[in-house]
């Protein structure tokens, strides 16, 4: 192997740059216009974004939602790791088996049992009212906190899967030499196991909050019509108002907000780490 | 001392919150699929769970269902070149990618994992206007390019993890007996990674018969694809058809996941 191997890499290189380098460039020279036919360039559409308040509240919103999306799952996905880290073989793969098995199942279907979970009569709500808790229906569906709900459960995996990574690789010498001098287990996986985690945990944060923010199916599912994120909008201005340059624009800024949230994390990720070895 | 207590509550609590967080979380990862398996048996017209009674009648249903028997058809036949065409070009790059540290090789890794992170919609939409602006028009060949951008990444992700894990000792060891370089590709590097790669092709498949930020852009009126045609008629008119529907796909992915486990240790290559 080695530099011989290289012209391998050509074909898919060639695939990439007109399937994928120059939509996207011809998407970013569509923004920059007033028509679709692009005869005069003008920054309008992004004046027209930055300058009024309900455009730029939805992307402020849908970065926020995956800020949400994002914690729940590690709020859960974390311990499902650990413990996945810590049991043997066999238990391992059943409980690998249990967490891939969502992410196989097509996003619109396990959307659709959400809707079945969450609806006014739907499982969640017979349970709480069955058990007293709550005296009415809550309203579950078309708000945020479904919605959150459900973006964190379709996630799930892309969270657990690169922190059980780095979990299973970390020497149990550590964690065995910090409990043998005195160290608790709380101490111990807020001292070793979580910093050395970091790597995988930030992963799994990227993944996620990649795939929340943009998750159009699960977003205008569960969050109807009212609740409107980024992939909604650039899909109505695009089909719905047949506004491409400014569906253009939308998809640009989306795009960069996006790549900026992830950069930051990656940044944060490996400030940790070097901060964690010094 | 009173340091070495009966009980360990350090370590008792720590279990307790951690299996209880994770019993939660993994309830809720198992449930929604369940519970959309159980409804679709259900007798009755409501989708309310647990069902009345249970029947095949909407499963019976399905074969008059013409529009979404058409659409699977589509999804299908995209799902299946998308995979064959990622395979072929996913693991050529990866032979060329694996172990390099040529800066150009770093930055084509970049790039082809890319659309896992950038917004698959925005990407869809690009290509729109890409096509539209070259002056043609959606079609099943589009489609399915554009399918291929965002399943390659799984593909690559999976085949260069198991080329990481290739002893280069046997590569060399089958030049230094004379084999051509096809031959060791063919005899001792393609038997060596074909689970990396089997496990990348079936989540390259998945992906792309679920796939609705593209096809939505890319699919042309006639040509519709069954995420779609689901989407839309949950969006619409909520009938059982569409818990079936689903309880056909989660009972076809149960198994096409039991056979990658079996052939290609899935859940080994997702880790």
């Amino acid at each position: 192997m080695g530099a011989s191997n290289s012209p391998l890499a050509l074909p898919l290189a060639a695939v990439f740059t007109v399937c994928f380098v120059a939509p996207l460039f011809v998407l970013l020279v569509l923004s920059l216009h007033g028509d679709v036919a692009m005869t005069n360039w003008s920054l309008l559409n992004y004046l027209s974004f930055f300058t009024d308040r309900f455009s730029y509240s939805i992307l402020i919103d849908t970065l926020l939602l995956g800020v949400k999306a994002t914690l729940v799952c590690f709020i859960f996905g974390f311990p499902v790791a650990w413990l996945s880290a810590r049991v043997n073989a066999r238990w391992q793969s059943i409980l690998l088996f249990l967490v891939i098995l969502p992410i196989l199942t097509s996003v619109v279907v396990r959307t659709f049992s959400w809707i079945v979970i969450l609806g006014r009569y739907g499982v969640l709500n017979q349970i709480a009212l069955g058990l007293g808790l709550v005296s009415e229906p809550l309203r579950l569906l078309y708000t945020e906190t479904g919605v959150v709900m459900v973006l964190a459960q379709v996630q799930m995996p892309l969270m657990v899967l690169p922190i059980l990574s780095v979990l299973s690789k970390q020497d149990p010498n550590l964690a065995d030499a910090s409990r043998a001098l005195g160290a608790g287990e709380w101490r111990t996986l807020w001292k070793i196991t979580l910093p050395l985690a970091i790597p995988g945990i930030v992963a799994g944060c990227i993944l996620t909050y990649a795939a929340s923010v943009t998750a159009f199916v699960t977003q205008s599912l569960i969050g109807g019509a009212r609740l409107i994120y980024m992939p909604l909008d650039i899909y109505q201005q695009a089909v719905g108002a047949n506004n491409w340059p400014y569906a253009a624009a939308l998809s640009i800024i989306f795009m960069v907000s996006v790549m900026a949230v992830v950069a930051i994390l990656n940044a944060v990720g490996r400030r940790s780490e070097t901060h964690g070895r010094a | 001392m009173a340091g070495h207590s009966k009980v360990p509550w350090d370590s008792v609590s720590i279990n307790a919150v951690f299996g209880l967080l994770s019993a939660v979380a993994l309830l809720f990862l198992v449930a929604p699929t369940l519970i959309v398996l159980i409804t679709s048996f259900t007798a009755s017209e409501s989708l309310r769970f647990p069902p009345a009674g249970l029947s095949l009648r909407w499963y019976a249903a399905l074969i008059d269902a013409d529009q979404m028997q058409r659409a699977a058809w589509n999804s299908l036949v995209v799902a299946f070149w998308t995979t064959m065409i990622s395979v072929v070009l996913g693991t050529a790059a990866s032979l060329a990618i694996a172990r390099s540290r040529a800066p150009l090789m770093r930055a084509a890794d970049l790039l082809f994992m890319s659309p896992l992170l950038l917004p698959a919609l925005a990407f869809g939409f690009a290509a729109l206007i890409f096509i539209n602006k070259l002056g043609f028009s959606p079609s099943i060949p589009l489609l399915v390019l554009g399918h291929v951008i965002v399943c390659v990444p799984f593909v690559l992700r999976t085949t260069l993890a198991s080329l990481s894990q290739l002893d280069p000792g046997l590569l060399e060891a089958s030049e230094s007996l004379g084999a051509p370089q096809w031959m060791t590709f063919w005899r001792v590097t393609l038997p060596l990674i074909s689970s990396g790669v089997g496990a990348g092709a079936f989540l390259a498949f998945v992906a792309s018969f679920d796939n609705v930020p593209v096809s939505l852009f890319l699919a042309d009126e006639r040509s519709e694809m069954l995420p779609i045609h689901l989407w839309q008629q949950i969006e619409t008119n909520l009938d059982v058809r569409t818990a079936a529907a689903s309880g056909v796909i989660v009972i076809g992915t149960l198994i096409l996941m039991v056979l990658a486990e079996k052939f290609a240790g899935l859940t080994r290559q997702m880790r």
